[in-house]
């Protein structure tokens, strides 16, 4: 299995009037294929920057993306997005927002709009196709922003904080639900967090990022022996603890 | 999730709280006609008793005998009609090309801050203060005034529906440049659709601003409708003449409002629109 996406020697930099912000600084990363890839790093680490890089939202000041051999230039769909709020259009119903992105790459056809239609089946919201979001829960919401973000069959998934709008629980519930299908679509995806336990517990990388500008400080591969591993379960295998208490000191935080 | 069930038998409870509800509508309406009749009454009242000098203040009976007379001349519905006809013109035209100019202005950041400082000059202008000017350019007609009402509602339509579009959330915008959505995109499918209630709601303010543009031209232009039936009848004395067109003019006014928000209602209707700041 080849590396879907690598990062090579990728900075960035915001110029304002009076100052020029280094985001990120120089960092090297490759994500396999199928793998689940979490970043954590303290706020304002440019964990967000770089993922706007690999998707080509912005253009890195140096170093480049390079997504299945060819180089990131702007936004191209091979890249799905999960923002920290669903973002569901309140004034198209569940079907309609689901095709957005098939809508807007031209590919809306007979023939994706049915694998969209599949995929609502799949996950439960076969019933709410024609409910605008506002009739739907939280959980729902974010089920079917995953899906319109599928719908386009993007090569790697990024969940920019995807979980941080939701409430405790739901969160715990929304994190099991949507591993569960990118496990099951067989996606490659990044997850950038704040969370520690959240990144340990989905992920077979953990990648930890320094402060402003963010580089790599160190990487962990999780292996967590317990069976059946989903984000759950992983928060009670016993070397769950071990690697938390390792990224907390990593991550060095001073109140 | 709310699932409506409509089958669900209605406790007592549920039943004295709905015949609760029902009864303060039912109060709030009566009250309502209440003062207006009684308004019209004491105003009566009032001038028969020689309390208010009628020739002043004129009097319902009179009003009612007033549009009688406009009734049976047949000038009654043509000088609603003219001004009716001027601001629903004004108001739609202010309304499209104030849209059209703000979606040039969110396309064009440079242009939109180029301009900034001469649609500040522009909002702040008492537009009315153009109406000689275009008295003098257009002619004292029709035209005019639908230009002083167009005038008094686009600066506002520009900036209100530019405001909108610049609310949009940047997040909802990434959204869709994360699938490779172009700039006429990122417009037609986030940008206009989430502005459309900033756009509604500019319709209400607009087409107060138009009545006010139709009457202030009317007032300068003076040969057909009701601000011109205003000005006539105070120049020559005649409160009736006035005061019947002042009520004739709020009743239309009301008419064109409430139609307005029936579009709203009938645009946002399935609970679209209903913001998703819930979540």
């Amino acid at each position: 299995m080849g590396a879907v996406v690598k990062v090579h020697n990728l900075s960035m930099k915001y110029h304002s009037i009076n100052s020029e912000i280094a985001a990120v600084e120089n960092i090297n990363l490759s994500v396999e294929e199928g793998e689940f890839v979490s970043i954590v790093g303290p706020s304002g680490c440019g964990k967000s920057t770089l993922l706007s890089l690999i998707a080509g939202l912005l253009l890195p000041s140096e170093g480049q993306v390079i997504i299945e051999g060819k180089q990131v230039i702007g936004s191209s769909h091979q890249v799905g997005y999960m923002l920290q709020r669903d973002h569901l259009f309140e004034w198209r119903t569940i079907l309609e927002n689901v095709v957005l992105g098939l809508e807007i790459t031209h590919t809306l056809n007979p023939e994706t709009k049915g694998s969209v239609t599949r995929l609502l089946d799949t996950y439960g919201l076969a019933d709410f196709k024609d409910k605008y979001p506002n009739q739907l829960s939280g959980g729902m919401r974010q089920r079917a922003a995953l899906i319109r973000t599928l719908a386009t069959d993007p090569k790697i998934l990024l969940l920019d904080e995807a979980f941080s709008s939701l409430d405790y629980q739901t969160r715990l519930a929304v994190a099991e639900d949507i591993y569960m299908i990118i496990k099951r679509e067989n996606k490659t995806a990044v997850l950038v967090t704040h969370d520690i336990a959240e990144s340990i517990s989905m992920a077979d990388r953990v990648v930890v990022l320094t402060r402003r500008p963010g580089s790599i400080k160190s990487v962990y591969n999780i292996e967590l022996s317990c069976d059946n591993r989903t984000p759950m379960n992983s928060r009670e295998a016993p070397e769950f603890r071990h690697y938390f208490n390792q990224i907390w000191k990593d991550l060095d935080v001073h109140v | 999730m709310f699932m409506f069930d409509k089958k669900r038998t209605i406790s007592k409870e549920h039943m004295e709280f709905l015949m609760k509800v029902r009864q303060r509508k039912i109060l709030i309406l009566s009250a309502r006609i209440l003062i207006l009749l009684a308004f019209f009454l004491l105003w009566e009242v009032m001038a028969e008793l020689k309390l208010i000098d009628s020739f002043i203040t004129s009097r319902p009976s009179r009003i009612a005998r007033t549009i009688g007379n406009l009734y049976s001349e047949g000038t009654l519905f043509y000088h609603t009609g003219v001004t009716c006809f001027e601001t629903v013109v004004g108001f739609l035209l202010g309304t499209i090309v104030g849209t059209v100019a703000a979606i040039i202005l969110w396309w064009s950041n440079l242009l939109a801050k180029v301009l900034e400082p001469y649609l500040v000059v522009l909002s702040s202008l008492p537009k009315i203060a153009l109406g000689p000017i275009f008295i003098v350019w257009i002619g004292a007609g029709t035209a005019s005034i639908i230009m002083i009402a167009l005038t008094v509602s686009v600066v506002v339509t520009i900036l209100e529906v530019l405001n909108g579009f610049l609310a949009v959330d940047q997040d909802k915008i990434k959204l869709v440049k994360t699938f490779g959505a172009n700039r006429l995109q990122v417009f037609t499918k986030v940008v206009m659709p989430s502005t459309i209630p900033v756009i509604i709601n500019s319709l209400k303010v607009n087409i107060g601003l138009s009545w006010v543009g139709v009457i202030v031209g009317e007032f300068l232009v003076s040969k057909a409708g009701l601000g011109y039936l205003i000005v006539y009848g105070g120049q020559v004395f005649q409160l009736d003449l006035v005061m019947t067109t002042v009520l004739i003019l709020s009743a239309a006014a009301a008419l064109m409002y409430q139609g307005v928000v029936y579009l709203e209602k009938l645009l946002m209707k399935n609970g679209r629109y209903t913001s998703d700041k819930i979540e």
